[in-house]
């Protein structure tokens, strides 16, 4: 295989991981705090990523031409509008369901996300058809050697890298991570010391939601397109990807998406070039299997939570 | 305590239900939906459906005859309707299947995100079998054949815990779905036709007199579902039912009284998916057709919302919670696009104010009276 077309794959691989790593992020985050999975994630990122588009409707009628503006704009009003939401659901749904099995609010979300992803078919204009997203960035390329390094790929996955950087920034070395860390690791003890339960939960609801919705704006600027179900394979792969990494761990989340983005390029070339009968149609069977098998091999991901069970 | 709240309740309830069948306009669907919202919450309050259940659980006997007498009814009032029967039906299988999940779920405690992926394996045996092997055994050999796909998954179910286990099982139902869309052989995005159902030269497909042919199914799942409840039934009052609990509320404190967890938690998960495969091969045998798309995530996730709607681990629950979840959205037809919005956020309601389900399970009984 000749280096283009090899750096080609990595980088689409690497593109993948950033965006997978960032949902991930946000179901390990939620777990963290909760010990909740949180299924309508995936949706808040479709939801996220409409509501950028709608942004950049309003901002074309409005007459603003720059896109640096644009996209400023767009992605303010999709991060703040998703933190908004993510806050929501955790005040309304699933902390009310704290006492209950977790099954119930396992399918409490997953409902919850079915129902985002009906109101964007239905109440988005035309929102049952794939949706153009405007490039925003410049689509200029530089050539080194035979691989086309795509500017605007360079910045999107820069951007996501930042992104993740600083959400870790603000969970080791802000106040409000500290909240979040104690909360994390005993409710309780974190209450009697004096920390606001409900608020950190819902900061750090605020916080993973946000990063889902400029995951979705990633997203539709990576593919320009978008569709109002894209939020449900993201959401299932940044799951496998928070627990391959080990549930609650920050690193562990990261480490799983890049692991879920390998696996399913390495499934998309390896695949044909092993056994060639075999189409890449099949990469998705085989990154699901390597989860599976992965699992069987490492339950606790690789990560694993530092728990002692008490008899 | 009398019967008769227990016998004036099923009678109401099949009242009801065969007026819900029967509404044509959307504006008499959406008044049973509201009556049905408004009056269930006030019988509750007046302390109605605790006589109910009081009354059905002191006369068993007549709790069931007065069940077969209500469903026998409603069959005869609609026979001739495709439409009824076909829901029917469909809800008898989707019965026996969610009665496997409850077994795991329920039971166990193994959870199962991928019901749908074993559903698939009995229609795809049901497609690929049909032709040529008596029907009777297709439904076996796509019981058993579920069953062996889900050995696979024992081995990771076993090691891992919670959340863990779910993302096993949520991987494994798309990498099912994903494996038949592009697998030419199993006819890909398009799947394969399937033979309607003919057990020991009764052919399913032809009517008999002036019945719709769907009635035909309607017995075939109904016998199904009855022997799936029974066996449940009495699994879950055996010591089998015992260890199943033991396991499911503290593995270690099973362990330590010598309950073996890993064998009970294979035989639950096995059960359930045999149980499953069977009703995937008989529905495939019905609908005349097997297509990737039927099973996908968003149909396991039908399938464990009944189980939970009906009360996590209750039997009777299913097939009332099966009614609900797929007879209420077909019926909201004409509210078309907008019955999935309505159907998700019933479901979310129904978490909210009765997170125990419809029926709970009640606590169980060690001393029968």
């Amino acid at each position: 295989m000749d280096v283009g077309l090899f750096g080609q794959y990595v980088a689409n691989g690497l593109m993948l991981g950033v965006i997978y790593a960032m949902v991930a992020v946000g179901f390990t985050l939620f777990f963290g705090v909760l010990d909740v999975i949180k299924f309508s994630h995936g949706d808040v990122l479709t939801a996220g990523a409409f509501a950028g588009l709608a942004t950049y409707g309003g901002l074309q009628a409005l007459g603003f031409a720059s896109p640096a503006v644009q996209l400023l704009i767009m992605l303010l009003v999709a991060v703040a509008a998703m933190a908004f939401l993510g806050a929501l659901i955790a005040k309304y749904l699933v902390l009310p369901l704290r006492t209950a099995p977790p099954l119930n609010t396992l399918l409490l979300t997953l409902m919850l996300g079915a129902a985002l992803r009906e109101c964007v078919r239905l109440f988005y204009p035309q929102g049952a058809n794939p949706k153009p997203f405007p490039r925003l960035l410049p689509q200029d390329a530089v050539a080194l050697g035979s691989f086309m390094l795509r500017l605007d790929n360079a910045l999107l996955l820069l951007g996501g890298l930042a992104a993740i950087a600083a959400v870790h920034f603000v969970i080791t070395r802000t106040k409000l991570g500290l909240a979040i860390r104690a909360v994390a690791q005993d409710a309780e003890t974190a209450r009697i010391m004096g920390i606001d339960f409900e608020r950190v939960v819902l900061l750090t609801f605020a916080l993973g939601s946000g990063l889902a919705a400029l995951a979705g704006i990633m997203n539709g600027l990576y593919y320009s397109e978008i569709n109002f179900s894209i939020g449900l394979l993201l959401g299932v792969i940044g799951f496998s990807a928070a627990v391959v990494g080990g549930l609650g761990n920050i690193y562990g989340a990261i480490l799983g998406g890049f692991l879920f983005a390998g696996l399913q390029t390495a499934g998309a070339v390896l695949l044909p070039a092993l056994l060639p009968q075999l189409p890449s149609a099949y990469k998705d069977v085989f990154a699901f299997a390597a989860v599976i098998a992965f699992m069987a091999w490492r339950p606790t991901g690789l990560i694993a939570e530092k728990t002692a069970e008490r008899v | 305590m009398s019967a008769l709240p227990g016998i004036a309740s099923i009678a109401a309830m099949a009242l009801y239900a065969a007026f819900f069948l029967h509404a044509e306009s959307q504006a008499q669907v959406l008044g049973l939906v509201a009556l049905a919202v408004v009056g269930v919450p006030v019988l509750a309050r007046v302390g109605w459906i605790a006589r109910t259940a009081t009354s059905l659980e002191a006369h068993p006997l007549a709790a069931r005859s007065a069940s077969v007498a209500a469903l026998a009814a409603t069959i005869a009032l609609f026979h001739d309707q495709h439409f009824v029967m076909l829901m029917l039906a469909s809800v008898a299988l989707y019965s026996v299947a969610c009665l496997g999940l409850t077994l795991q779920f329920g039971y166990a405690g193994v959870v199962n995100f991928a019901g749908a992926a074993f559903l698939g394996v009995g229609g795809y045996t049901s497609a690929v079998l049909g032709p040529h092997v008596p029907h009777a055994l297709v439904l076996l050999i796509g019981g058993l054949l579920a069953a062996l796909v889900g050995s696979i998954l024992i081995l990771p179910i076993l090691r891992t815990r919670g959340h863990y286990a779910a993302l096993i099982t949520v991987a494994f139902g798309i990498l099912f779905r994903s494996f038949v869309e592009v697998n030419d052989a199993l006819g890909g995005p398009q799947g394969l036709q399937v033979k309607g159902m003919n057990l020991f030269g009764w052919e399913l497909n032809s009517p008999l007199r002036d019945l719709s042919f769907y009635a035909n199914y309607v017995f075939v799942g109904l016998a199904l579902a009855a022997a799936a409840f029974v066996l449940v039934r009495r699994l879950e009052r055996s010591w089998v039912g015992l260890n199943l609990d033991a396991v499911r509320l503290d593995e270690t404190a099973a362990a330590v009284f010598g309950i073996d967890v890993a064998r009970w938690k294979i035989l639950a998960f096995t059960c359930g998916n045999f149980f499953t495969g069977i009703a995937g091969a008989a529905y495939a045998m019905m609908t005349g057709f097997v297509a990737p798309n039927s099973f996908t995530f968003g149909d396991s996730l039908i399938l464990v919302s009944i189980v939970l709607l009906g009360g996590l681990g209750s039997a009777w629950g299913v097939p009332l919670a099966a009614g609900i979840v797929l007879i209420v959205p077909e019926k909201l037809q004409a509210l078309q696009e907008y019955r999935f919005l309505l159907y998700a956020m019933l479901v979310i309601v129904i978490l909210l104010a009765r997170p125990q389900g419809l029926i709970a399970r009640p606590a169980r009984e060690y001393f029968p009276k």
